[in-house]
C-alpha cells in the first residue's frame, strides 16, 4: 500500500476511535443520567446531605450572582442607549433590557457563572473520592454512590439555580434601570411603564424553565465527569475543565433548542405574538 | 409444580435444575470461589487463570511484592470490578451476573479495609465508622453511639479523635479508623488490604490480634494482603503467593505457593524463600548494570 494510503487511512482511524468513545462517553453519561433520576424518585436523600449541598450551591454563589447580575443590566443600557437615542426612543429602552435580561441573558450567564463556581467544584470533589476509593467505600458500606452523592447534588442545583436565577434577573432589572434613569436621564415613570408593557409573565417563566433545564444538565455533567475520573491529581484538574467546558457547550446547545421549541409552544397558545417591540 | 419442588429450587437444590448464575460451590465449604479469572488493565495483564477457593471461616494471607496484583484481587472478591476472563462467585453467585440491588447487600456481607483507609474526608470520624451502620435503617442512634464507640476503642483510637476530620489524623490512625468501620457491620468476610503497613510494631499486633479475635468471636471468613511475615505467621491458616506476570514464564502458574504458613520456608521456589527472607539478591545487582 501506498504510504499516502497508509496516512489517509491512519487519518481515518483516529476519526473513528474519536467517535466511537465520544459515542460511549455519551452513552454512559445517559445511562448514569437515567439512574440518577430513578433513585432521585426511589428514595429521598437524607435532609441534612441536602441541605448541606444547597448550601454549597446558593450560599457561596451569591455575591458573585448578584455582580454578575447587575453589571449584564447595566451594560445592556449603555449600549442600548446608542441605538435608542438617536431614534428618540429612549423612553422604550426598559422594554429591550428587560426582555433581554429576563428572558436570555440572566438564565444563560447565571447558570454559566454556576458552572464554573459549583460545577468544577463539585466535579473536582467528586473526582478526589474517586481517586481516593471513596466513592468504592461507599458502594462496600452498601450505600449507593449515585443516591448518596449525585442525587442531593441534583436536586440541590435543581432548586436552587432558578432562585439564583431570579436575582440574576432582578439585580439585571435594577442595574439597567440604574443606568437608564441615574445616568442618561431617562423619565423613570416611562422607563418603568414601557418596561411593564412589554414584560409578560410568559418572558419570565421561559426563563426559569430554561434555568432549570440548565441546572439539571450542570449538575448531571459535572457529577458524571467527577466519578469517571482519570487517576492522579492530573485526573481531578481534567475533570473539573472537562466539567466546565461540557456545561458550557451543553447550556448553549440546550439555549438554543429551548428557544425553537418554547417559541413554537408560545406560537401554539397565542398565535398572535402577544406584543412586540415597536 | 409441586410446591416443594418450588422450594428446592429456591433453595439452589442441585436437584431441579438452576439457572447458571445459581451453581452449587465446588466443595460445601466454599464460600468465595475465583475461577479462572484473568484480569487485564488496556494493555496490561495482571492476573492470568486465577484459581482459587476459599473455605468459610478460613483465614487466607496473600503475599508477593509490590505490583503483582493483590489489590485488584480484592477489589474483584468484591465485586468493585469484574474479571476480563473467568468468573468470581461468592456465596455460589456470580457476582458479576448479580442485579445492582442484589450485588449492594451481598456486599453488605463484606468489611473491606481500604489500602488507603479510604476515609470519607468530608464526614468526622464517628460519622465514618457510623455511615454503614446508619444506611441500614435498622439500628437506633444509641445503638449506633455504642458500637462505634466500641469499634473505635477496639481498634485503639483515644476518644478525643472521634471529632476529628480524616485529614488530621495521622496515617495510622487512618488505617484504624478505616478497620473499625469495616468491622461496624459484623461482616462475614473480612478483606484486610495491608492492614498493619505504616503502623508501629506495638499497634500492629495489636490489629493482628484484632484480626485474631474477630475471627475467634463469631465465623468469619479474613482475606489478609500483607508483607508483615509476623502477620503472616500470627494470623494465618493458609498463604497464597502471588507473583508479577511481567517476570512470569506464560506457562508458569501465578501462584508461587498456596499452603499453610509453617511449609512457607521449606518452600523450594527459590522465589517464595527469597520474598520471605526479604533479601534482593540478584535483583539489586540486575539494575546496577
Ligand atoms: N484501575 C486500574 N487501571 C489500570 N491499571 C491498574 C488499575 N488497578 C491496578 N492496576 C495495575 O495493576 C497492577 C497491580 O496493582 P495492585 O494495586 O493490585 O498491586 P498490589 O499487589 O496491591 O501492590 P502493592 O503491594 O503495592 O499495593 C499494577 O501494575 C497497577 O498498575
Ligand atoms: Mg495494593
Amino acid at each position: 500500500m501506498a504510504t499516502a494510503d497508509v496516512e489517509r487511512l491512519g487519518w481515518l482511524a483516529w476519526l473513528g476511535d474519536w467517535v466511537y468513545h465520544a459515542l460511549l462517553v455519551v452513552g454512559d453519561f445517559l445511562i448514569f443520567s437515567g439512574r440518577t433520576f430513578s433513585w432521585m424518585f426511589r428514595r429521598r436523600p437524607a435532609r441534612h446531605t441536602l441541605l448541606h449541598s444547597c448550601h454549597d450551591v446558593g450560599v457561596g454563589s451569591l455575591i458573585v450572582i448578584i455582580i454578575t447580575g447587575a453589571f449584564i443590566g447595566m451594560v445592556l443600557a449603555v449600549q442600548a442607549y446608542a441605538e435608542f437615542h438617536s431614534l428618540g426612543l429612549e423612553t422604550r429602552m426598559g422594554s429591550l433590557i428587560n426582555v433581554s435580561v429576563v428572558r436570555e441573558l440572566g438564565p444563560v450567564l447565571a447558570a454559566t457563572m454556576l458552572a464554573g463556581r459549583v460545577g468544577s467544584a463539585m466535579a473536582a470533589e467528586l473526582a478526589t473520592m474517586r481517586i481516593s476509593e471513596q466513592i468504592d467505600a461507599l458502594s462496600c458500606l452498601g450505600a449507593n454512590p449515585i443516591h448518596y452523592l449525585v442525587v442531593p447534588r441534583l436536586m440541590a442545583c435543581v432548586l436552587v439555580i432558578p432562585l439564583l436565577t431570579v436575582v440574576a434577573d432582578f439585580t439585571g432589572v435594577m442595574g439597567g434601570a440604574m443606568i437608564s434613569i441615574h445616568l442618561y436621564d431617562i423619565e423613570a415613570h416611562h422607563y418603568w411603564s414601557h418596561s411593564r408593557a412589554y414584560l409578560g409573565m410568559w418572558d419570565i417563566g421561559v426563563g426559569l424553565v430554561k434555568s432549570l433545564f440548565f441546572g439539571v444538565a450542570l449538575a448531571l455533567i459535572s457529577c458524571h465527569r467527577g466519578f469517571n475520573a482519570r487517576p492522579g491529581s492530573q485526573g481531578v484538574g481534567k475533570a473539573a475543565t472537562e466539567a466546565f467546558v461540557a456545561s458550557f457547550i451543553a447550556i448553549l446547545a440546550l439555549d438554543f433548542f429551548l428557544a425553537i421549541i418554547l417559541n413554537a409552544l408560545r406560537d401554539r397558545i397565542w398565535p398572535t405574538p402577544p406584543g412586540s417591540l415597536f | 409444580m409441586s410446591k416443594d419442588r418450588v422450594e428446592k429450587f429456591l433453595a439452589g437444590s442441585t436437584a431441579t435444575p438452576t439457572r447458571s448464575t445459581v451453581r452449587a460451590p465446588r466443595s460445601p465449604l466454599t464460600l468465595l470461589d475465583v475461577e479462572q479469572a484473568s484480569m487485564r488493565f488496556g494493555g496490561q495483564q495482571v492476573l492470568r487463570d486465577l484459581d482459587l477457593a476459599i473455605e468459610r471461616g478460613q483465614t487466607l494471607v496473600v503475599i508477593g511484592e509490590s505490583g503483582c496484583g493483590k489489590t485488584v484481587l480484592l477489589r474483584l472478591l468484591i465485586g468493585l470490578i469484574r474479571p476480563t476472563v473467568g468468573r468470581v462467585l461468592f456465596d455460589g453467585k456470580d457476582l458479576a451476573q448479580l442485579s445492582e440491588r442484589e450485588l449492594t447487600k451481598q456486599r453488605m456481607r463484606f468489611g473491606f479495609l481500604f489500602q488507603g483507609a479510604a476515609l470519607f474526608d468530608s464526614l468526622s470520624v464517628f460519622d465514618n465508622v457510623a455511615l454503614g451502620l446508619r444506611e441500614q435503617r435498622r439500628f437506633t442512634e444509641t445503638e449506633i453511639r455504642d458500637r462505634v464507640r466500641l469499634r473505635l476503642e477496639e481498634v485503639g483510637l483515644p476518644e478525643n479523635a472521634q471529632e476529628k476530620k480524616p485529614a488530621e489524623l495521622s496515617g495510622g490512625m487512618k488505617k484504624r479508623v478505616g478497620l473499625a468501620r469495616a468491622l461496624a457491620l459484623d461482616p462475614e468476610v473480612m478483606l484486610y488490604d495491608e492492614p498493619t503497613t505504616g503502623l508501629d510494631p506495638i499497634m500492629s499486633d495489636v490489629i493482628n490480634e484484632l484480626i485474631l479475635q474477630t475471627g475467634r468471636r463469631r465465623p468469619v471468613t479474613s482475606i489478609v494482603v500483607t508483607h508483615d511475615m509476623k502477620t503472616v505467621l500470627k494470623v494465618a491458616d493458609r498463604v497464597v503467593m502471588l507473583y508479577p506476570l511481567a517476570r512470569l514464564r506464560p506457562d508458569e502458574r501465578q501462584v508461587l505457593f498456596d499452603g499453610p504458613p509453617a511449609e512457607l520456608s521449606q518452600c523450594p521456589d527459590e522465589r517464595v524463600t527469597q520474598f520471605i527472607e526479604g533479601e534482593a539478591r540478584e535483583r539489586v545487582k540486575n539494575h546496577k548494570h
